[in-house]
């Protein structure tokens, strides 16, 4: 089983009222419960169903994932920075299992 | 003789039985989600009255891969307090799941938009819903068609 790993790129700076863009992926298998392994067995259901993201703690953007979505989940959003701040990146797995990340930008 | 023929009429019986209901099933399960599909964007619209927006579905003509198929989007909107795009859809009408995505924007986001990748299991249509927070709606779609599918099996 490989680690759940989290990524996330945001550019250091910025300037006031530019739209960039958040990359983020994080690296989990999102087993949909359907696959089989070589042996001829289901793998279990293992998905991210929730993905959150605050910018100086208010929300953003929040995402509810089903297990269409592929495995490593892919996400990028763009956002109007105002004001220098982190970024807070949460992953919430079905069974309650969280993964975060922060990444910060200096808008001058 | 008797005997012979009931052998052969239940083996044949049995044969029947398990063809025809392999027959009667296969089309059930493959249209499904055709119908769970349009019950889900009736669930979402929910008596609400369609605008015209400006939406961006940018979707693959053809996907090689349907494990990996990247969607993106675009909504026309000032994300203001009074006026922003509350929720997007995103669905597809031939995977086991109708549902692939839904996404809650805030207007402090200051811009509609996202991408991400899905899983399609055969060629498809794919459905955005856009709620608006003036409780209007609008849908966009787009068919991709898929090489090989992406939901195992």
């Amino acid at each position: 089983m490989s680690k759940v790993k989290a990524r996330a790129k945001v550019p250091k700076e910025a300037s006031i009222d530019e739209v960039i863009e958040v990359k983020t992926l994080l690296r989990h298998p999102m087993h949909s419960g359907r696959m089989k392994d070589s042996e001829g067995n289901v793998i279990p259901r293992k998905i991210i169903n929730k993905f959150i993201a605050y910018f100086n703690d208010n929300l953003i953007l929040s995402i509810d994932l089903e297990p269409s979505i592929s495995s490593n989940p892919y996400i990028v959003f763009p956002f109007k920075v105002k004001e220098s701040g982190t970024f807070n990146l949460l992953w919430q797995e079905e069974t309650g299992e969280e993964y975060t990340m922060e990444k910060t930008i200096i808008v001058s | 003789m008797k005997k012979k023929l009931k052998y052969i009429s239940r083996r044949k019986a049995l044969n029947f039985l398990g063809s025809a209901s392999l027959i009667l099933y296969l089309p059930q399960l493959a249209q499904a989600s055709t119908e769970m599909v349009s019950g889900v964007i009736e669930e979402i619209i929910d008596g609400k009255d369609s605008v015209n927006a400006d939406i961006y579905l940018d979707l693959p003509e053809i996907a090689e891969n349907g494990n990996q198929v990247k969607v993106s989007f675009e909504i026309d909107s000032p994300m203001t307090d009074e006026n922003f795009v509350r929720f997007v859809h995103v669905l597809a009408d031939g995977n086991p799941a109708p549902k692939v995505a839904k996404f809650m924007f805030t207007p402090s986001a200051g811009v509609c938009s996202a991408t991400t990748r899905m899983r399609l299991a055969k060629t498809q249509n794919v459905y955005l819903l856009a709620e608006f927070s003036n409780g209007r709606y609008a849908m966009a779609q787009s068919t991709v068609k898929v090489t090989i599918g992406g939901c195992g099996g």
